[in-house]
């Protein structure tokens, strides 16, 4: 809800959101200059967590560099190290076994649920109510205890290599997942009776926080922020990677703009999400999950490259600048939060405080992948 | 006038509905471990901080070859080993971790050769003073192999 | 004269009593409820099902400093949990459990609870204002925008119910209602009255208790996340336990006044043993709802808040006032 009276900027107060606060998240900080609760400015000001990654990739060996990926988000880890191993599998000339990409595509994809789930839950928790986001939680358990199970950590999981994985699935992770497909889709049931159906959230979100597909455009957003303006961008479906072109998904798209499309968007990637995971274990492949000879030390010939992948938050981009040397010459990391996040402050002028939270919450922010 | 009522019935239908799931869920068990009562087995692959294998006669499989050392990214590990009088090969005098700067990647793991180290399971590790983390494997290897 | 006031003085000290148990009991059931809704088991360490957990918290809070920050108005701060506790232990004292047990009778009843419950949201106000936070500053004229929007529809549903029972006498409301459900004021075959809309002013007043004692989906004035904990951010110890005590026993009245109101205060339903039993069986029914829609809804906007009350609550709730004037008139 836009502010129906008129904002008066010169009585105004500041009002510092964060950098702790229980609805960033994180230690986002957004300083907002207020009229009583509408905004008349903000300014989101980052940094608190910055770890240098991109600095500690040009110092570090391709395969030091490689455990950094998976923890830049935390809650999506295995859509960042795809996105640079894919690089440095192109950069390199490494041939990837089929089995070991398949592979990759269900764990990504079962790790987009859980990041999803866990944004579902807190979303919720934003606006107040918070017993979704114990029965989030409790589905994305399922998942962790899965990833557990074959990579060893519950979240930064440092899963795959150059050339393949770190150890490959058994018939226990297999089942597990096939048994986790049709518990997932009565629980979306079950989150739509409770969630999206219910009248005061509704009217929490629609109409909400309305963003033109320009503004997306301009800041470069993606993930559901894009989809959710009516831009149908998925790095998947758009510039196809790994084994997806194999994979029969819809790319949900909605056009109202508002909180709610953005909310129904990650809603109906969950269950695009089931899907791949579904037929990816149907299609799985025998075979190898590490090419057959041994790889040396990775030395990437002297070049530009660029990969993007959709990770849970959006288009992930990793740029390698090689001088044919051991490290990097430069590594820049393309961060989808980054840019979803910094159309924030323009576009939460004149709305309430409250909705402006929510607006935040549905950009799907986790504050350590902006810092990076 | 219509569309007023109707607004408001099918928004008190939507709450209805909620709370008829709330209510079953009310009656479901719980799912929660009970933290410090019960716990859980770690999975097969569990990567807690590393320790040494104990191979033949209870000694260490490491030859000192010092991979592990160089496969770590955040300089974690220093090892030191030398020749005994009349041996062939180098045996481990000191091994240690400096738990406060591992990330648990498991890269010293993969880049050993020697089945010398593995993860071990522990995860209560808590304390208030950084020494407690600075782990001399050789002395954990020998306390658990008296 | 002395034994009244000897009498109106007992009636206090049970009234706190009652009060701070209850207070304690409902925190410990809404912690259970809550997590029981969620999969979890709740507090279930000190004692048989968590049970010594409210005695211990209260030890907690009672052994904390009493911090007051700088800068704050210091008299305004301090007085604002007081003045929250206060009125809710007061409108105990009116409240009839029984044709026995009541503490001091009065056929103004219902308006002296209403005047007290003004009092509780005045005392957000001085929270909210004395702290000397943004945040605290935001939450209070919320709840005060938010007390004005709700009292309106409550009254009225009020109104509607003194007409029919014909006196403001809270002891004589329940007496009008007395015989089994069918007396009851919610039910529209009352005899001499067919009012198919008391089942909808039952639910008006129920929200509006709701949003009397600031519990989600209302809960604005706390909304703890955007204003972290809203008017009680600032206090600690026991400055904070009055506050959380004053919301359980204002949760309390609202279902105390629910049950004389619309089902019968100590009625049986069926018909015998009316008693005391009854009506601690509906309260806490009520209560038991307060909290399974706590944990079940997302909290509304304040403008979503005040459409609700303005554009649904207070037509429907005059609408129903009209037509029961109209019904006394022509039975």
């Amino acid at each position: 809800m836009s502010a129906p009276i008129k904002l008066r900027p010169d009585e105004t107060f500041i009002l510092n959101v964060g950098p702790q606060h229980p609805a960033t998240h994180g230690v986002l900080r957004v300083k907002m200059e207020m009229d009583g609760e509408y905004i008349v400015n903000a300014e989101t000001v980052i940094g608190y967590i910055h770890r240098m990654h991109e600095k500690m990739g040009e110092l570090k060996t391709y395969s030091q560099f490689l455990m950094n990926l998976s923890r830049m988000d935390y809650l999506g880890a295995l859509g960042y190290s795809h996105g640079h191993v894919l690089l440095i599998e192109k950069a390199a000339g490494i041939e990837v076994p089929e089995r070991a990409e398949y592979i990759r595509a269900i764990t990504v994809e079962l790790n987009r649920i859980a990041s999803h789930l866990f944004w579902f839950g807190a979303f919720v928790m934003d606006l107040g109510g918070f017993s979704p986001l114990m029965y989030a939680l409790q589905d994305r358990e399922y998942i962790l205890d899965m990833l557990e199970a074959i990579t060893g950590s519950r979240l930064t999981y440092s899963y795959y290599r150059f050339g393949g994985l770190y150890n490959d699935v058994d018939d226990d992770f297999i089942a597990a997942a096939r048994r986790f497909i049709p518990r997932m889709r009565t629980s979306m049931k079950k989150y739509h009776k409770l969630v999206t159906g219910n009248i005061i959230f509704r009217k929490r979100l629609e109409g909400i926080a309305p963003l033109t597909p320009e503004i997306c455009r301009k800041y470069g957003a993606s993930s559901a922020v894009a989809r959710g303006s009516g831009i149908n961008f998925d790095v998947r479906k758009n510039e196809p990677y790994s084994v997806y072109p194999e994979f029969d998904f819809d790319v949900p798209v909605f056009h109202e703009c508002d909180s709610l499309a953005r909310y129904n968007v990650r809603m109906a990637e969950i269950e695009q999400s089931l899907r791949i995971i579904e037929q990816g274990l149907d299609k799985l492949p025998g075979g190898p999950i590490m090419p057959e000879k041994k790889l040396k030390a990775i030395k990437v010939p002297p070049g530009d490259y660029y990969q993007a992948v959709e990770t849970a938050r959006g288009s992930f981009g990793v740029r390698l600048v090689s001088d044919g040397g051991k490290t990097p010459y430069r590594l820049k990391l393309r961060s989808p939060t980054y840019s979803n996040m910094h159309l924030f402050d323009e576009s939460c002028r004149g709305m309430l405080i409250m909705d402006a939270l929510a607006f935040m919450g549905s950009l799907d922010l986790v504050i350590p992948e902006i810092d990076r | 006038m219509g569309a007023y009522f109707s607004e408001i019935f099918s928004g008190l239908w939507s709450l209805f509905i909620g709370m008829s799931i709330t209510f079953r869920e009310f009656f479901s068990p719980t799912v929660t471990v009970q933290y410090p009562y019960e716990t859980l087995t770690m999975t097969a692959r569990y990567r807690g901080h590393i320790d040494l294998i104990v191979g033949e006669e209870g000694k260490t499989n490491c030859v000192v070859c010092g991979m592990c050392e160089k496969a770590c990214p955040s300089d974690c590990i220093s090892l030191a080993g030398e020749k005994p009088e009349g041996g062939k090969k180098k045996e481990l005098t000191k091994y240690t971790l400096d738990f406060t700067k591992c990330s648990l990647c498991g890269s010293c793991v993969e880049s050993c050769n020697f089945n010398a180290i593995d993860f071990s399971k522990e995860y209560n590790l808590a304390s208030t003073r950084k020494e407690d983390f600075y782990f001399d494997l050789l002395q954990r290897l020998k306390d658990r192999n008296p | 004269m002395s034994l009244t006031l000897l009498n109106v003085i007992v009636a206090v000290i049970i009234a706190i009593a009652f009060a701070a148990l209850n207070a304690a009991y409902l925190v410990w059931a809404e912690r259970r409820g809550a997590a029981r809704i969620q999969r979890r088991p709740g507090p279930n360490i000190n004692g048989p099902f968590g049970l010594f957990q409210p005695p211990l918290d209260g030890v907690k809070l009672m052994a904390k400093q009493l911090l007051i920050p700088g800068g704050v108005d210091k008299v305004l701060f301090m007085a604002a949990p007081v003045l929250a506790m206060a009125p809710a232990i007061t409108s105990f004292v009116t409240l009839p459990f029984s044709d026995l047990i009541v503490g001091h009778n009065m056929h103004i009843g219902i308006l002296l609870i209403f005047a007290f419950a003004s009092i509780g949201g005045m005392s957000l106000l001085f929270a909210g204002w004395s702290s000397r936070n943004k945040y605290s500053m935001m939450s209070s004229v919320r709840a005060v925008s938010q007390a004005i929007a709700y009292e309106i529809p409550m009254l009225i549903t009020v109104i509607t119910v003194v007409m029919i029972a014909g006196t403001t006498d809270l002891m004589g409301i329940v007496k009008g209602q007395m015989g089994g459900f069918w007396h009851w004021n919610i039910f529209p075959f009352k005899a001499g009255l067919f009012n198919p809309l008391m089942l909808m002013s039952f639910l008006i007043f129920f929200t509006c208790s709701l949003a009397e004692t600031n519990r989600a989906p209302f809960d604005l004035g706390e909304a703890e996340s955007e204003l972290v904990a809203g008017f009680h951010t600032e206090y600690g110890s026991m400055g904070f336990g009055l506050f959380f005590m004053a919301e359980y026993a204002n949760i309390v009245i609202g279902a105390s006044l629910t049950t004389i109101l619309f089902l019968g205060g100590w009625d049986c339903p069926f018909g015998f043993f009316p008693g005391v039993w009854w009506f601690l069986l509906k309260i806490y029914l009520l209560i038991a709802s307060f909290i399974w829609i706590r944990w079940t809804f997302p909290r509304t906007t304040i403008y979503g808040l005040l459409n609700l009350s303005w554009k649904i609550l207070i037509p429907l709730s005059l609408f129903n006032l009209l037509l029961t004037a109209g019904l006394l008139k022509v039975f």
